[in-house]
């Protein structure tokens, strides 16, 4: 009996606290704004709109390697490779079916480029789905994103595009052959 | 037999085996790379470490390598032990210090087994960071890519290319840490087999070149189970595509045939699928002679009235066509109308193959049983042009002599490099006869070389040696030939498991009548004995199966004019017939109604109407191979064009034409085949039918992670497509359905296991045993009837040509005509000449390089000579198959 009393009357002052602490929230500072007339802060590592970024030298950063599209767990994302006549990969399309993306940002985790990044960009609504459909001339953008500093194939080993083997970063001169010399 | 342990469970094994082979079919995930079914152990690369212990107290252990372990009874091991794996995971550190930063624009990567062994071991971080060695690659040809930096030096591919293939121009030059794997100098590689090298090397050095200039990952394509269609030899395949377009063809392994390498025509050769002149619509020949497209429902109602108004129509098969294909077009047509498609001699010589191998159908070799045989007599076949894969397992039944003196000394077979050294240049004897030298010669005693008819009359002389009661050839051979004769008799007699191979290439039945009396009269003393025929093309010995009548019956009955309707099936009347009869039976003709997939000369110039019918990437279908194996394909892809089957146009003319046949899938019309001709009876047997499913699903075409399913065809409409369904198998056009061990393997699209991404790693999970046999069997049926009893010895008749003749050369690049549309075919093709030896040169009055003119079968070309030493006298040979040139129609008597 006196348990029954005492669940009572705690549960009843719960729902009374709850309902105090709610009204107080009548004279804090308001944490809704205005949008659109006022924008909100989205920090640089916010999962909006997806966008290729430039290597520091001013290429396209993507070398149409499908990682970011294997990882896509919606598959909305399309990446055709080709070369150019120096042997550099990049994509010969790209494209985004951003009705489909669900801004987990596994595709820039992905990216071993870091071509592919997403952006505290979200207004991204349309009226018509098809619009939806973003092709690389939508995507690239002329900057470097969050990764400043970083081009994948002055790592990597393939001779493209004026550099020679032995030319990339931590790279050796090609080896001759026909020495016997240890 | 012998028991050990590995992890603490008790197996019972083979052996004569090494721990790597036997731990990896027993399902254990053991990294390794310079080890190979087929190459196997050379213990170089150190990645398989494991731990062996003496004996039960030991508890200390010592490190060794599985590959070079054998099996002995009683033997414990660990792979599991935590210094093995930090050894393992070390050595890859180790490889991996000199790798470049690649993954990303390797082609490799997705289906890498360097990536696959290093996720294995654990290495996943990079703690060098000094400099890398590099390395300058070089042009390989049109066929592979070199990209020498990726090269972990694990010497698996000039082990296969010089100790497997006995390629010559590739090899490992430098030394210590500057070796290198390459050419002299830049050049196309030499070898039939160079594309082996793009699935034997476990890095992306040597990758596919036909592949990276339109590049997709293995995870994004959509695959099927195929049949190379590039030779009568059946080596089953995997083409991949997406998006319409047929990307690339991977070997897929089958434990009699092709087991895990396939010959360059077949992997590069199928790049005439993505041809932009292919006709791709319905097409109808206007008053100016030009090919104008119609719409399918227009085209439907012209071919009524076609038939309608047709008076007397007559049907060409193909041998290059599926048996259902050649069925529906002999159900349209009717039996009596319809000819095998076939040339006459090659007709002939097709029967004649089919009547022998009926004989021996149960002594017949299987492609890989060739490897095991100790003996081969090859009676006029150059089989590196007409059916590669045979020259490279000949190439492995010459190394017999190796395991045989290996096994004396008590090496195992799988010590390769004990083996090799102990074998050195004894080989198991190789005799071969041919119109010319051939790229066999190096492992073949005493080649000899004659025309077509002297080598049908070595046959015969040496089945009379074998058996005094086989009529030997009529006129008696000379004294040196019978003296060889006798050798190759002796030596067949003395072997374990003698083999006879000829074909009809040289379009001589007696060639094969001789081989049959030669078969017949050492499978008496040796029912080891092995008997292989090839054939010209992928169904030829389905056509001769089916029927009798060849092309110049069709031909007949249009010039007598009991017809006036041409229909053709896949087929170029003018690789069958002289130029003048066909364009005479085509001026004659009213109308030439032709279904094929590529622009023949027969599309381009005969047809009056044109109906596009899918290749073997866009169609399923029956071949029977050399051996009588009927292996299904599946369809690839479904092409964005109005394009059907062969089959599916036959039967849709059959309606129009007023005789609608009762199949209407692919199960019906194969049911419909075998209860038609019972000689085909088996074939549905082939694969499982279109309603078999495991746990109710389907069998994907694609590997689970196939990517842009929501994005590939956005741009046209952002709602996605309905997967296809595929009313003619059980496969799916997407990855859904069953994945696992249990796909029958005629159902495998591709092979994938957990942790083993390429092909020739991933397939173990796949076989009875490694470099074994697939789970749940082989695909396809042998289905020739197996004789009773011995059949008689033929008569030794011959054909003896006095003046001067043409006999045909054929070229693995430029003599098969689908082949010979891809470009990068195109490019290795040999120049356009004619072969002469230097007597009948002189008897011309020609020098080489210049220009004869020849009329061979009322066909005239002009092509510089070439000298060819090997050549018999008074001989031209002439290039096959390209350069305008019909072959199939030789030898013929000639003019000159
Ligand atoms: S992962 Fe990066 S580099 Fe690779 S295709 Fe995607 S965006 Fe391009
Ligand atoms: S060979 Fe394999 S590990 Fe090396 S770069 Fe290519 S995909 Fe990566
Ligand atoms: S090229 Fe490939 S197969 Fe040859 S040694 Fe290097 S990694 Fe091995
Ligand atoms: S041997 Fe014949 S069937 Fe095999 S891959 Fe070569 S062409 Fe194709
Ligand atoms: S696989 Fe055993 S040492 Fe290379």
């Amino acid at each position: 009996m006196k348990n029954a009393a005492q669940n009572a009357i705690s549960a009843t002052s719960g729902v009374l606290r709850t309902l105090g602490m709610t009204f107080m929230h009548s004279f804090r500072k308001r944490d809704t704004i205005m949008y659109p007339e006022e924008q909100p802060y989205l920090p640089p590592r916010y999962r909006g709109r997806i966008v290729l970024t430039r290597d520091p030298d001013g290429a396209e950063r993507c070398v149409a390697c499908n990682l970011c599209s294997v990882a896509c767990p919606v598959d909305c994302i399309s990446v055709v490779k080709t070369e150019d006549e120096t042997g550099r990969w990049y994509p010969e399309s790209f494209r985004i079916n951003f009705s489909r993306c669900i801004y987990c940002g596994f595709c820039e985790e992905a990216c071993p480029t870091y071509a592919i990044q997403l952006t505290p960009d979200f207004e991204m609504g349309e009226f018509d789905r098809q619009q939806m459909v973003y092709e690389k001339s939508d995507l690239l953008i002329s900057g470097v994103g969050k990764r400043p500093g970083y081009n994948f194939y002055r790592v990597a080993g393939m001779a493209v595009g004026g550099k020679d083997k032995g030319a990339a970063e931590n790279e050796a001169e090609p080896i001759d052959i026909k020495t016997l010399l240890p | 037999m012998a028991t050990i342990t590995i992890d603490g469970n008790q197996y019972d094994v083979d052996d004569t085996e090494n721990l790597l082979a036997v731990a990896l079919s027993k399902g254990y995930d053991l990294p390794y790379f310079c080890w190979h079914p087929e190459l196997h152990s050379v213990g170089a690369c150190r990645q398989c470490a494991v731990k062996q212990y003496r004996n039960d107290e030991d508890e200390k252990g010592m490190i060794v390598m599985a590959c070079m372990t054998p099996c002995s009874d009683g033997g414990r091991f660990e792979i599991a032990d935590k210094e093995a794996a930090e050894m393992r995971s070390q050595v890859i550190e180790w490889l991996m210090i000199n790798h470049p930063h690649d993954c990303p624009v390797c082609e490799e990567g997705g289906e890498c087994h360097l990536q696959d062994m290093t996720l294995m071991t654990g290495h996943t971080q990079r703690r060098y960071r000094g400099p890398k060695r590099t390395h300058r690659n070089q042009d390989l040809g049109p066929f592979i890519s070199h990209e020498m930096n990726r090269c972990i030096a694990c010497y698996r591919c000039v082990r296969f290319y010089r100790d497997y293939a006995d390629g010559d121009d590739l090899r490992a030059l430098g030394s210590h840490n500057n070796v290198y794997f390459g050419r002299d100098s830049d050049g196309a590689l030499d070898n039939e087999f160079s594309g082996n090298l793009v699935e034997v090397c476990p890095t992306g050095v040597f990758t596919d070149k036909t592949l990276g200039a339109h590049y997709n990952r293995k995870w994004d394509m959509q695959n099927a189970p195929g049949i190379c269609t590039h030779c009568s030899l059946g080596c089953n395949t995997s083409p991949g595509s997406r998006q319409g377009m047929l990307k690339r063809i991977q070997n897929r392994f089958h434990g009699e045939i092709n087991h895990y390498f396939l010959c360059d025509r077949g992997r590069f050769g199928a790049g005439f699928v993505n041809r932009d002149d292919r006709p791709r619509q319905p097409l109808v020949r206007n008053a100016d002679g030009i090919l104008e497209p119609r719409a399918m429902d227009v085209m439907r109602d012209t071919m009524e009235s076609v038939f309608a108004e047709a008076k007397g129509v007559v049907g060409v098969g193909s041998p290059r066509a599926s048996l259902e294909d050649n069925y529906a077009l002999r159900h349209l047509v009717g039996a009596k109308q319809f000819s095998n498609g076939m040339s006459a001699p090659d007709a002939a010589a097709s029967r004649a193959a089919l009547a022998v191998l009926e004989n021996h159908s149960g002594q017949l070799a299987t492609l890989r049983e060739i490897e095991e045989c100790d003996a081969v007599l090859i009676l006029g076949e150059d089989v590196t042009q007409t059916a590669p894969r045979v020259a490279l397992s000949l190439r492995q039944s010459a190394r017999n002599k190796h395991h045989e003196m290996a096994a004396a000394n008590k090496i195992p077979k799988w010590h390769a490099r004990a083996v090799r050294d102990i074998g050195q240049t004894h080989n198991s004897p190789i005799f071969s006869a041919t119109t010319h030298a051939t790229r066999l010669d190096d492992i073949v005693v005493e080649p000899y070389r004659a025309r077509p008819n002297a080598i049908a009359a070595l046959g015969f002389a040496v089945a009379n040696a074998l058996d005094a009661t086989a009529p030997a050839a009529v006129e008696p051979l000379d004294q040196d030939a019978q003296a060889f004769v006798d050798a190759i008799a002796a030596t067949l007699k003395g072997a374990k498991k003698p083999l006879i191979i000829a074909g009809t290439s040289l379009g001589d039945p007696s060639i094969l009548a001789a081989a049959g009396n030669a078969m017949r009269a050492l499978r008496t003393a040796n029912s080891e004995a092995r008997l292989f025929v090839t054939f010209n093309e992928a169904n030829s010995l389905g056509l001769a199966m089916m029927e009798d009548r060849d092309v110049d019956t069709a031909f007949a009955a249009i010039e007598d004019g009991t017809a006036d309707t041409l229909v053709v099936m896949q087929n170029c009347l003018y690789e069958r017939a002289p130029k003048a009869r066909v364009d005479a039976a085509i001026k004659k003709a009213k109308n030439v109604i032709v279904m094929d997939h590529s622009l023949t000369r027969t599309v381009g110039e005969a047809a009056t109407h044109v109906l596009p019918a899918g290749s073997f990437a866009e169609a399923d279908g029956t071949l029977i191979n050399n051996e009588g194996r009927a292996q299904r394909f599946f369809q690839v892809f479904i092409p964005d064009a109005p394009m059907q089957e062969g089959w599916r146009w036959a039967q849709d003319l059959a309606e129009v034409a007023g005789h609608k046949p009762d199949w209407i899938g692919m199960d019906d019309l194969i049911a419909a085949i075998v209860a038609d001709m019972p000689q085909f009876a088996g074939i549905q047997d082939a694969a499982p039918s279109q309603s078999f499913r495991k746990f109710g699903m389907r069998f994907p075409r694609s590997p689970h992670r196939y990517s842009g399913r929501t994005a590939l065809y956005a741009n046209v409409d952002v709602r996605e497509r309905r997967p296809e369904v595929d009313p003619d198998s059980a496969l799916s056009y997407s990855m859904e359905g069953y994945q696992g061990v249990a796909t029958p393997p005629a159902l495998m699209s591709y092979a994938w296991a957990p942790g083993w991404d390429s092909n020739q790693a991933a397939i173990t999970r796949f076989q009875d045993e490694v470099g074994g046999h697939l789970k749940g069997g082989d695909p396809g049926v042998r289905i020739l009837r197996v004789a009773a009893g011995h059949s008689a010895f033929a008569d030794a008749t011959i054909h003896p040509v006095a003046g001067w003749q043409a006999v045909p050369i054929h070229a693995i690049f430029g003599s098969e005509s689908q082949s010979a549309r891809s470009a990068a075919i195109v490019e290795r093709m040999p120049a356009a000449e004619y072969r002469v030896n230097p007597a009948a040169a002189k008897s011309l009055k020609l020098t080489a390089g210049d220009t004869l003119e020849l009329a061979i079968d009322g066909e005239t070309h002009a092509f510089p000579i070439a000298i060819d030493p090997s050549l018999p006298d008074q001989t031209v040979g002439v290039p096959v198959g390209m350069h305008g040139v019909c072959g199939l129609r030789l030898p013929v008597e000639i003019k000159p």
